[in-house]
């Protein structure tokens, strides 16, 4: 094309050729790359296996769905969008940046295929996303320094502010953006003041406002823009390449791994160590995680990928109560960690850490930290690039329990676990003691397994439901429905052993793994078909933990297909004045998606006026947590279970109705502990449904 | 520092409803839970933290039949170096000082600085340790709160009345009977259990220690058990919520409960 600017290729400046520099900058720009990126590898490598190359379609899903599409980003609707735009324009400009750079020592190069009308095409499109992602980026810089978002803000204890480093980040690349369309508009302003053809340029873009400009400046000066932008261009592209790998901007690299070999599963945890079986667990010298390389490869790209958007603290519940935790903390003193202990340079051991790993316990991360997570995974459920938490603070409380670092408060329920099955260390037979209350046995009988008799439909009732004098009625509640729906059920009574499902969270894997086994023999000798369950915690556990068991169902499941083929008939609701709302339990919701059958099994009932709590399905907030959580007493500022109160009081709630026995514990003292008490009242749905029974 | 921890099997009030036998000369014993007294497991927490210090070793011993097993590796699992069960017919029997003049005879065997016993078990005596100290000649503090290593003796806290410490020095070899909160022990997990399953325990019995037959006898014998009669000791606090608390506020400062 014929053009009276020179271009960077061919241009000279005080006698040098600037195509030298064109040449130099992306050399070694791509060495540094390379290099940085080399060492950054070496963790990967010195880290625990990790299982994630299997099922690549779910993978490749993923990817379509939760990176490219940012499908997760609009959850936080105005930060959500200003990501999109500089995400789309990120992809579609890193063609055009490809392209510049080879320009530079190639003047007439064009991407193979992008010489006719898609090229043309192409140009306005990169034009337009150049304009977005600018106003994209002052959008952002405004919240950054002007409203400054809670969720970005540092505690002390975690060190310095990073408003420093996101805003420096936003200025490169706005540099980009703006040097892009300078280097366009100089030529084609230049080229219409000769009056030869100029490429278009789509109006209202950056280049075109520029263009408008540029028509007032001779071409002398236009051409020394022309030069001078391609060269701001291709110093800041590379020097910013060379700068993601160095802080929180690394997600822009990596997160498309990070997002390819997210965990696929729900409500499980990882085994001890992939690749060794449970019967060869005993040979293991070391379990869990007790320093840096004990993390999985997996979870080192998660620190790596954290892009610090604070969406996982914002939404924890611990966090929210004024515990000790803050999930996204988890990741950068991660992060700070790895970088400190494998420096880009300088190297001291080749392959090695330049540091001996000290215990993460007592050194980045504290006992009470990673003791306060409840689990309920609403930090992963919110992260945009699919970080894990449960997994990690599961592995270092497996580590704590090996070293005997465990609380006091927890020593008695898993020791009670241990001896008795149950962490009150009730009796065994008396787990199935609640079956004989004279006024219930005279409604309904209740088969109790315990010597070889045999039931299509097994209730596992698990321990709070089947010792706790409240939570008993629970399991009454549930046995009368599973008899009106005419059901040939039995429960396991002495046979029956906690669940476990906390246990394994807890970090005593081989506790769990006892209680597992116990309990499979358990049901397998029953006989049953299927299997019931009022708890979500014994739900999960046995639904994605235990192996070749009959299906397991939630009770809202039950009786939902019960109330849909009519063999469950309701009566229209007692108290048509009363509001009720329902409370997800995590291990429910989040962990099993199981969000719309226990509501369709409320609006079954005629008349019952229902109303979603602001945040509800899968952003429900944590009751306080069940099992061993019942046990550990955590520095908070107040109780989780009162601030969902509150919530529930904010939605103009009278009935808190839940699915779980814990979540039932933790708002029954919520409505106490908040002062609600006879205004607001918390019920188990199968109570509630069984008071409906026609 | 070699450290000798005397710890016996008990029944865990935890984990058990404990209720008399029809003869009414026991508890009932079938389905009970059982588990390391709980004080001598501070006692073996503490002996660990001492050698971890200062370096030496910890020997867990007790005198017991083959279910005690179970406890020791416990408390070995806990950290405890060594595990010595000494099981005879004849100990079956034994009352306090029975127990403690088995335990005489194995202290004798070896070289301890420093023995530790629980300060009581189930049976709320609080005897063992006072009397072994007596018959080996050793020098006893009870009831001991902390420990602190210095040469060739220890600076100890006793817990003495309203919750106050008095500090001691003691010179070693000693024995020392252990208060729980002393420390907090640490958890005993399944894996670590079964990481000592198949250690060897030495097994002593009388002959092994040299005690003549007959020379464990139960001098004390019990007689019965008994719950007693409901008193009437309850005081109804009256007034509203205000002065209820005050006046428990009073009560509790009277009784050392508070300050």
């Amino acid at each position: 094309m014929h053009t009276t600017i020179i271009s960077p290729a061919n241009a000279s400046f005080l006698g040098l050729p600037t195509v030298i520099f064109s040449i130099l900058i992306p050399l070694l720009g791509l060495v540094v790359f390379t290099y940085i990126m080399a060492m950054r590898r070496v963790p990967l490598a010195n880290a625990a296996p990790d299982n994630r190359f299997d099922r690549p379609s779910e993978r490749i899903s993923n990817v379509l769905k939760i990176w490219l599409a940012q499908y997760r980003q609009p959850r936080y609707m105005l930060a959500g969008v200003v990501h999109i735009v500089i995400f789309f324009g990120f992809l579609i400009l890193s063609i055009r940046a490809t392209s510049l750079v080879v320009i530079g020592f190639s003047e007439d190069f064009v991407l193979p295929g992008f010489s006719g009308t898609f090229g043309h095409i192409y140009n306005i499109l990169k034009d337009y996303a150049a304009t977005a992602v600018l106003i994209g980026c002052g959008i952002a810089a405004y919240r950054r320094i002007i409203v400054k978002p809670a969720r970005y803000a540092v505690p002390a204890k975690y060190g310095k502010d990073h408003t420093a480093e996101a805003v420096f980040v936003l200025a490169l690349i706005s540099i980009l953006m703006i040097s892009e369309s300078f280097f366009d508009a100089s030529i084609a302003a230049a080229n219409i003041q000769q009056g030869l053809h100029a490429e278009y340029i789509a109006p209202l873009t950056l280049a075109w406002l520029f263009k408008s400009i540029f028509l007032a400046i001779p071409v002398g000066a236009l051409q020394a823009i022309h030069v001078l932008s391609f060269f701001v261009h291709d110093l800041t592209f590379f020097f910013f390449l060379c700068f993601l790998p160095l802080g929180k901007h690394f997600h822009v690299i990596t997160s498309l791994f990070n997002v390819y070999f997210m965990r696929l599963d729900k409500g499980n945890i990882k085994p001890v160590r992939y690749g060794i079986k449970d019967e060869d667990l005993d040979d293991l010298e070391s379990f869990g995680v007790k320093k840096l390389e004990d993390f999985t490869w997996k979870h080192i790209l998660d620190f790596y990928s954290c892009a610090d958007c604070g969406r996982c603290s914002d939404q924890c519940p611990a966090n929210a109560v004024g515990r000790p935790l803050s999930p996204r903390f988890i990741s950068i003193k991660g992060r700070d960690l790895v970088f400190k202990n494998y420096p880009v340079y300088p190297v001291q051991k080749p392959g090695g850490p330049a540091k001996e790993s000290e215990d993460l316990i007592g050194s980045i991360y504290e006992e009470d930290e990673i003791w306060s997570c409840t689990t309920c995974g609403a930090c992963e459920q919110e992260c945009p690039i699919g970080i894990e938490y449960i997994d990690k603070i599961v592995d270092l409380r497996r580590g704590m329990v090996e070293e005997g670092n465990v609380p006091q408060s927890l020593q008695k329920p898993l020791r009670a676990l241990e001896k008795r099955g149950n962490p009150w260390g009730k009796m065994e037979k008396k787990r199935a003691a609640w079956v004989k209350d004279k006024e219930f046995a005279a409604e309904c009988e209740v088969k109790v397994l315990e010597k070889g008799e045999q039931a299509s439909t097994l209730y596992f009732v698990d321990s709070i439901t089947s010792y706790d004098d409240r939570m008993v009625e629970i399991a009454r509640s549930t046995s009368k429905l599973l008899d009106s729906a005419g059901l040939d059920f039995g429960v396991l009574g002495k046979k029956e052993k906690d669940s476990g499902n906390e246990v394994r969270r807890f970090g005593e894997e081989m506790l769990f793994q006892t209680l597992r086994d116990e309990n499979t023999e358990a049901i397998l000798g029953s006989g049953a078909k299927e299997i019931v369950t009022t708890d979500p915690h014994a739900y999960n556990c046995l639904k994605n933990e235990y192996k070749n068991l009959p299906p397991v169902s939630h009770i809202s499941q039950t009786l939902l297909a019960k109330i849909k083929s009519n063999e469950l008939k309701l009566k229209p609701v007692e108290d048509s004045s009363k509001i009720y709302t329902y409370h997800d339990p995590c291990y429910l919701g989040r962990h099993n998606d199981l969000y719309d059958a226990p509501r369709e099994v409320l609006d079954s009932i005629h008349g019952l006026n229902r109303v979603e709590m602001d945040k509800s399905r899968d952003r429900a907030f944590c009751c306080g947590g069940g099992g061993l959580m019942l046990f550990y007493e955590p520095e908070e500022d107040q109780r989780m279970g009162v601030l969902r109160a509150e919530m529930a009081k904010e939605a103009g709630a009278h009935v808190i109705v839940t699915a779980c026995p814990f979540c039932l514990v933790n708002m029954e003292d919520a409505i106490k502990v908040a002062g609600l008490e006879g205004e607001m009242e918390a019920i188990d749905l199968a109570e509630l449904i069984e008071q409906h029974i026609a | 520092m070699e450290i000798l921890v005397c710890v016996t099997r008990v029944p865990d009030t935890a984990e058990n409803e404990i209720e008399l036998n029809s003869a009414g000369d026991d508890i009932e014993r079938d389905d009970l839970v059982y588990s390391v007294n709980e004080w001598d497991n501070y006692a073996v927490e503490e002996a660990i933290q001492i050698r971890d210090r200062v370096g030496g070793s910890v020997t867990v011993i007790t005198v017991g039949d083959d279910e005690s097993d179970e406890i020791l590796r416990r408390e070995m699992a806990m950290g405890a170096d060594k595990g010595i069960l000494l099981s005879d017919d004849s100990f079956e029997e034994a009352d306090g000082r029975g127990i403690a003049a088995v335990l005489k005879a194995a202290v004798t065997q070896g070289n301890y600085d420093l023995i530790l016993t629980g300060a009581q078990s189930e049976g709320g005596a609080g005897e063992v340790g006072g009397m072994l100290a007596a018959m080996l000649d050793l020098p006893y503090a009870s009831l001991v709160v902390s420990i602190e290593e210095s040469d060739d003796s220890l600076k100890v806290g006793r817990e003495i009345e309203g919750g106050n410490i008095e500090m001691n020095e003691i010179s070693m070899p000693c024995v020392l009977s252990i208060q729980t909160g002393i420390n907090e022990p640490r958890y005993v997990g399944i894996r670590g259990i079964r990481k000592v399953a198949t250690v060897d325990i030495p097994v002593q019995s009388a002959t092994d220690l040299g005690l003549a037959d007959g020379s464990i006898s139960s001098e004390v014998k019990r007689l019965d058990y008994f719950v007693p009669d409901m008193g009437e000791g309850a005081e109804m606090l009256e007034g509203d919520d205000d002065e209820i608390i005050e006046k428990l506020i009073e009560m509790l400062k009277a009784k050392g409960g508070i300050k």
